[in-house]
């Protein structure tokens, strides 16, 4: 019998600095499946956040820059402006894309910049330690909101998807999860997809991911899951909120 | 090649041209927005970018992705946009990029004014954004040398592989002189393949490369930090430009003054030759590397009594002056920093009271 599961050639072979139960993990191999299948890793540069994921370039294998928090969508299109032969994508968290990133997504979403984006929503800010974020739940405790975020002080959590979608720019816009095999399964195509988009020099292409963040949220990884289905969910609707013609 | 008659931003973007740079971003700002109005018509005709960024802080961004790829890439701001841009500088030269950042000084701080200016001396020579590092700094006098250096500046990124700037005021952008293109220069960007994000495709090669800041290990932080010290040494070793205008002579006093200011003085020194007053002029080129040495080395003649730094600012580089005298003279300083430069006659005034 030949072998049938391999580490995608795309993902390095450190170990991971991430918690147990987190689930960047988890997206890091469906971006590297994509990437292989495509067979893009030799033209392929990544831009990483300011967050959890800032060492992302450890586990990957493939050129990679490191952005300033909140400026990896301009960074990628500083890169693919001048190489559009590369295929360039950012990988961002919550806080770094929908909070002191907000100006720069929009507006290279709006542009129309032929990159990618992988946006890690788990409603929280992870590396500095469970502070809240735009897209924390209302009463949803964090660190700097102890009792709870109240949303009169501070509004109700930003839905990237359906802000984007709402640009007239085309582009492919979607959210997905992977708190289950099926939702995994779904997201690996939606992840693809977008990157496919990309290669084809379609447009814009944004992959929204509820994730998980055990640790900050005080949760077992088990009920962090359950938390994000029953909480984060119903909220963040998962689904294509917009394809290009 | 004959002269053309130029405005100093159209200049600037043209030079940027000729050095093989076809990359441009920037953000609108007075008073040197006509370097991306000259660009956004030329660049699409030698098939280069043109992006108008959303702001000055996407726009450093977009600056370090395209020469994290190994691109020879420009931006040009103002003061206040250079602010902005401060922090994506800290990044780029802590990631050991080359690129070239162009500033056309306006009165500041806050919004200041629109009117030309020098005092951004401390922001492009200390610093501007955090952490230890330089720019390489020039400061051009008219819009001839406003070209020359800009099309050097690709060259010297390349070759201490950071940023460098070009620091002009409003007063050499918008002023029209008649200039001559140096050739263009052919060099590209070397051993880039040892460090940009090119895609390993374009390297032939299974080694990938990151451009990046973050550096967690003490020691390792420690020795990027070590690297960027030493570029900086070699660039004083190598680097440092200035011109001397009547220093053979026994001048009485010596001015430290650069860029639009210095031309001023030279008129000054001009009018009191007449009366017989002889009075020397050492004008930076470099402002970083600084001619530390030169500005003692005048500042110290037998005859020279006085030093007195003039510039367009409340006093900024008079400390940089004062260092390099060692205290052997005294040194004294002139500046105004609203928006109108000051006059030959201002100047002699103010000389004829250090007599």
């Amino acid at each position: 019998m030949g072998k049938t599961f391999s580490k995608p050639e795309a993902l390095s072979s450190n170990m991971t600095h991430y918690c147990p139960g987190c689930t960047h993990g988890i997206v890091h191999r469906l971006v590297a499946e994509a990437i292989d299948e495509l067979g893009i890793r030799g033209r392929t540069v990544g831009v990483a956040p300011v967050g959890c994921a800032v060492l992302c370039y450890n586990y990957f294998n493939f050129d990679f820059q490191e952005a300033a928090h909140g400026r990896a969508p301009a960074m990628a299109t500083g890169i693919k402006r001048v190489r559009p032969d590369l295929i360039v994508f950012t990988y961002q968290g919550d806080g770094d894309l929908a909070s002191i990133g907000m100006g720069e997504i929009i507006h290279a979403a709006n542009r129309g910049e032929k990159f990618t984006t992988i946006f890690i929503n788990n409603a929280i800010y992870g590396m500095t330690g469970g502070q809240m974020a735009p897209t924390t739940m209302p009463g949803q405790r964090a660190t700097t909101a102890p009792t709870g975020r109240n949303t009169d002080l501070t509004g109700m959590p930003i839905r990237m998807a359906n802000l984007l979608k709402e640009l007239v720019t085309p582009g492919y816009i979607t959210r997905q999860a992977v708190l289950n095999p099926k939702q995994i399964n779904k997201a690996k195509k939606a992840i693809k997809k977008a990157f496919e988009y990309q290669v084809a020099n379609k447009c814009f292409s944004f992959v929204e991911v509820i994730s998980t963040c055990p640790t900050n949220w005080g949760l077992t990884p088990l009920d962090a899951l359950k938390w994000a289905e029953d909480t984060l969910l119903p909220y963040y609707e998962l689904g294509d909120y917009k394809i290009p013609e | 090649m004959a002269k053309v008659l130029m405005k100093g931003n159209e200049a600037i973007g043209e030079a940027a041209i000729r050095a093989g740079c076809k990359n441009y971003f920037a953000y609108p700002i007075t008073p040197q927005s006509e370097v991306a109005e000259y660009l956004a018509k030329r660049l699409p005709e030698v098939s280069g970018v043109f992006l108008q960024g959303e702001s000055e802080v996407a726009v450093g961004y977009m600056i370090f992705g395209a020469a994290g790829c190994g691109e020879r890439v420009m931006t040009t701001s103002s003061s206040p946009g250079i602010s902005l841009m401060s922090e994506a500088l800290s990044y780029i030269a802590a990631a050991q990029c080359p690129a070239v950042f162009v500033n056309i000084m306006r009165g500041g701080p806050g919004l200041g004014g629109i009117l030309p200016s020098q005092a951004d001396y401390f922001q492009a020579t200390k610093g501007g954004g955090h952490g230890d590092y330089h720019l390489l700094v020039f400061a051009p006098d008219g819009v001839q040398e406003a070209v020359e250096m800009t099309m050097n500046a690709f060259t010297l990124a390349e070759k201490y592989r950071g940023p460098v700037m070009i620091l002009g005021d409003g007063m050499i952008g918008q002023m029209m002189e008649p200039v001559e293109f140096p050739d263009n220069l052919k060099s590209e960007p070397s051993n880039k393949d040892d460090w940009a994000t090119s895609g390993m495709d374009t390297r032939k090669s299974n080694k990938r490369n990151l451009v990046r800041s973050l550096f967690l290990d003490p020691t390792e932080l420690n020795n990027n930090n070590l690297a960027l010290k030493a570029k900086y040494a070699r660039m004083k070793k190598e680097e440092i430009l200035y011109e001397g205008y009547n220093t053979d002579g026994n001048y009485k006093v010596l001015i430290v003054s650069y860029g639009t200011m210095s031309r001023v003085c030279k008129t000054s020194i001009d009018m009191m030759k007449e009366e017989g007053i002889e009075i020397g002029l050492l004008r930076p080129r470099t402002l970083f590397p600084f001619p530390e040495e030169a500005v003692f080395k005048a500042a110290t003649k037998e005859s020279c009594k006085a030093v007195i730094s003039i510039e367009m600012s409340m006093g900024q580089m008079v400390e940089d002056v004062e260092r390099c005298v060692r205290g052997q003279r005294k040194v004294d300083f002139y500046g105004e920093c609203g928006g109108d430069i000051p006059t030959p006659e201002k100047i002699i005034e103010v000389i004829k009271e250090l007599i």
